[in-house]
């Protein structure tokens, strides 16, 4: 047992260290920093700047133009992108869509997707979830018809993250009603977003921001072609894709900085005669937070190092979820807790620039603190809620 | 960065654990509980033998040269054991003062025959009115002639009843809160003044109250320099908290198992619990409690091996274990129903000593005072 990482892991820390320092642009950070809201364009500046270093497919294999990197250095990357306060890869495209079609998609689609998924050349979205159909995806109504060298798409979906942005979308359509099991019946499509057909409706989230989206469609008609492997196989590519995207998702990185901060904050602001962080009972969360974290930290460490000796994920990743979106949400509890009565005021348009000048939004690392509180009560509800990935567990891990 | 352990460790793990499953049935565990001193002289006998007793010590001192791992493997299958002998406060308390302090004359009087199992050792550190403070220490060794006489109460000193031989900390100068002027001794349990009441704790362990009156110790019998025994102090008890913490994970992973395969065999309304999703959930909590906890512990000896600010991770571990362990504790009996709170099964005694865990070298509480909260 060794807590060490090789010389060649802790040079090629110091070679991303370096390119944070050097290529993050200063007026990203500045919002991120400050808790403004990135526009598409900040967004595809920055990813066309980590595709340029070739640091954007790090999950992809080398042959698609990915990195290739050991589970250690996918880790470390993370680390010091969060230790820049970087902004995460938007991972419809990259993440999500992009492993489908290099795992299931015909020649022609890889030439036509992959390259413009890396460049972030085309902003992409999920059309997973319905009004109807949630944590019980498989019950998912939206229709693809076969109509010549087309098919027919109706339906509605929903909570379609930044799908305003979006050129293009992958959706899961059913095309065959005539199965034994329901998931049998349902297809992995491409949609250009602007085929006629299909609108997008905002949906605004309790902190009063615009994230997510209704996706409708009405007769739009999609070209065969942009089925991704067989039809009525989707089901299967969107759980094999489930199961392969584990790096992250505990998101260990990201909340070791927050804590981070979360201390410095403590210990700047006052709670009468002493720091807010020698307040006892608000140090006692802040330890018991840390204490979980390592935890967390430590648990992920574990599967990274089991999938690095070949192993595939022990059943200790199927934790990480959970917990990974737990610590979020109690860091995001401990600062609105310390942010005391500054998270009150609520500035419509807190997230431009503009109104963060305002003095009633406090200068700090989470200007925004009960927003993000509320908007992230999200966590533990997408992806799966936690309650499903609880079953999936008592299923797959204890056998119940 | 590497979780695996070597293949030596691994064969220490493999005869553990072998012995633990084969010879080490709860029934015999239960007797040797209910006798006198609490265990089986025999059970200690065979880990002399298999060169248990002799783990954490160096080969120079007769030892095997284990360290953190070593006694982590050790303790994890103790804790699935359930065992009763006196390995904490014999070997990696008593025995972790004398390896580190004693002369090479002090060895061959005193350790050797600790690490060969022909004699019982404890550690009397802890006094009625220190609670988890080390350097409270209100027993006095007075400086009398070329020797010292000791004075004073030690409290719930683990297997005190059964000792040979005791190690006690005892104040040489200063105030009785000074972290200067601790010195440690090394005394024959018999001599002359030692009055001990033994009494079982609730975990089937065995402790002593032990006072001390006009115990005369000769030079040779102090351990290290006068005044200077709280470092070492400090250092047994971190070896000792990860001790227990690996017993506790030990423990936890047979409380879940235990929980799993009673789930899917008890039936009411016509069907296994374990179809219920209310039950299942909970489950799944203390499997997730179970892992992190694991990973506490690999974090801490990992730390410790590393001799890399050991401090936090250990109070992490130890705080993991007095809030989290504790509720998997409760979650098995709760999810075993009534019969979980029956003599007759082995999980109520799991449960009682994972929970006594807590109380050992700090609790929970303590640690999160404790705990280097750095910016």
């Amino acid at each position: 047992m060794d807590l060490s990482f090789t010389p060649e892991e802790i040079a090629f820390r110091d070679e991303v260290r370096a390119f944070f320092a050097d290529e993050y642009p200063a007026d990203i950070r500045e919002k991120v920093n400050r808790g403004i809201r990135l526009d598409k364009d900040d967004h595809v500046r920055w990813q066309k700047i980590l595709a340029q270093h070739g640091y954007m497919g790090v999950n992809w294999p080398v042959e698609y133009g990915g990195t290739g990197w050991s589970p250690v250095q996918k880790y470390l990357f993370s680390i010091e992108m969060a230790n820049a306060n970087a902004p995460d890869v938007v991972p419809f495209g990259v993440n999500m869509v992009g492993p489908v079609i290099y795992s299931y998609g015909n020649e022609a689609q890889k030439q036509r997707f992959l390259p413009d998924i890396l460049e972030s050349n085309v902003w992409w979205c999920q059309g997973y979830s319905e009004p109807g159909a949630g944590s019980d995806l498989a019950s998912l109504k939206t229709m693809a018809v076969r109509d010549g060298d087309h098919y027919v798409i109706n339906g509605t979906k929903t909570w379609t993250t930044l799908g305003q942005h979006a050129e293009w979308i992958f959706l899961l359509a059913r095309t065959n009603t005539d199965v034994a099991r329901r998931q049998e019946g349902i297809s992995f499509i491409l949609a250009d977003m602007s085929t006629p057909g299909i609108t997008v409706r905002p949906i605004i989230t309790i902190e009063g921001g615009h994230e997510v989206n209704e996706v409708h469609f009405e007769d739009a008609r999609v070209p065969v072609e942009n089925l991704v492997g067989e039809e009525g196989r989707g089901w299967t590519y969107g759980k094999v894709l489930l199961q392969h995207e584990r790096t992250n998702i505990a998101g260990v990185a990201r909340s070791k900085y927050r804590l981070a901060r979360l201390k410095e904050l403590a210990s700047s602001s006052q709670h009468g005669a002493k720091p807010l962080m020698e307040q006892a009972t608000f140090r006692g969360k802040l330890v018991a937070t840390e204490v979980a974290l390592k935890a967390l930290e430590y648990t992920d460490l574990r599967t990274l190092a089991a999938v690095a000796t070949g192993k595939a994920p022990g059943p200790e990743s199927s934790i990480l979820k959970i917990k990974g979106t737990e610590m979020q949400q109690r860091l995001d509890t401990l600062y609105m807790e310390a942010a005391g009565y500054y998270a009150l005021p609520y500035v419509p348009d807190q997230f431009t620039l503009d109104a963060a000048d305002d003095d009633v939004v406090v200068d700090s690392s989470e200007p925004t603190t009960a927003l993000r509180y509320f908007n992230y009560r999200k966590a533990s509800i997408y992806g799966g809620s936690n309650e499903i990935q609880k079953n999936i567990i008592a299923k797959h891990v204890l056998g119940l | 960065m590497d979780f695996s352990i070597s293949e030596d460790q691994s064969m220490l793990q493999d005869s553990v654990a072998r012995f633990i499953q084969d010879e080490y049935d709860f029934d015999s565990r239960q007797e040797a509980a209910a006798t006198d001193t609490g265990f089986s002289a025999d059970r200690w006998r065979e880990f002399a033998e298999l060169g248990w007793t002799a783990v954490p010590f160096s080969e120079e001192d007769g030892g095997l040269d284990g360290g953190a791992v070593e006694l982590m493997l050790l303790m994890e299958q103790f804790g699935r054991g359930l065992v009763v002998e006196p390995y904490l406060p014999c070997i990696v308390l008593a025995g972790g003062v004398l390896k580190r302090l004693a002369t090479e004359d002090q060895k061959a009087t005193w350790l050797a025959d600790i690490i060969g199992g022909e004699k019982l050792a404890a550690l009397a550190y802890a006094e009625p009115q220190a609670r988890y403070d080390l350097n409270d220490v209100a027993v006095t060794a007075s400086a009398d002639g070329d020797g010292y006489v000791l004075n004073g109460h030690k409290t719930v000193v683990l297997n005190g009843g059964s000792a040979d031989t005791l190690v006690v900390s005892a104040r040489t100068s200063g105030e009785r809160q000074d972290a200067e002027g601790i010195s440690l001794f090394v005394v024959d349990a018999s001599s002359a003044g030692i009055k001990r009441k033994a009494y079982p704790t609730v975990d089937a362990r065995q402790a002593a109250e032990i006072h001390f009156e006009q115990v005369r110790v000769g030079a040779d019998q102090l351990l290290g320099a006068a005044g200077e025994g709280l470092a070492t102090l400090k250092a047994v008890i971190d070896d000792a908290t990860i001790a227990v913490c690996a017993e506790a994970v030990g423990i936890m992973q047979v409380l879940n198992y235990k929980t799993l395969e009673y789930s899917k065999q008890r039936v009411q309304f016509g069907v296994p619990i374990a179809s219920f999703q209310a039950l299942q959930h909970r489950m799944v909590e203390m499997f997730m409690i179970y892992e992190q906890t694991r990973s506490l512990l690999l974090h801490a000896v990992m730390t410790e091996e590393a001799d890399a600010g050991a401090d936090a991770a250990l109070h992490a571990l130890k705080i993991q274990i007095g809030t989290e362990g504790r509720k998997l504790g409760e979650e098995a009996v709760q999810l075993h129903g009534g019969m979980g709170v029956t003599w007759e099964l082995d999980v109520a005694h799991y449960f009682k000593r994972l929970t006594m865990i807590d109380t050992l070298f700090g609790n929970a509480d303590h640690h999160i005072e404790q705990y280097p909260l750095a910016v």
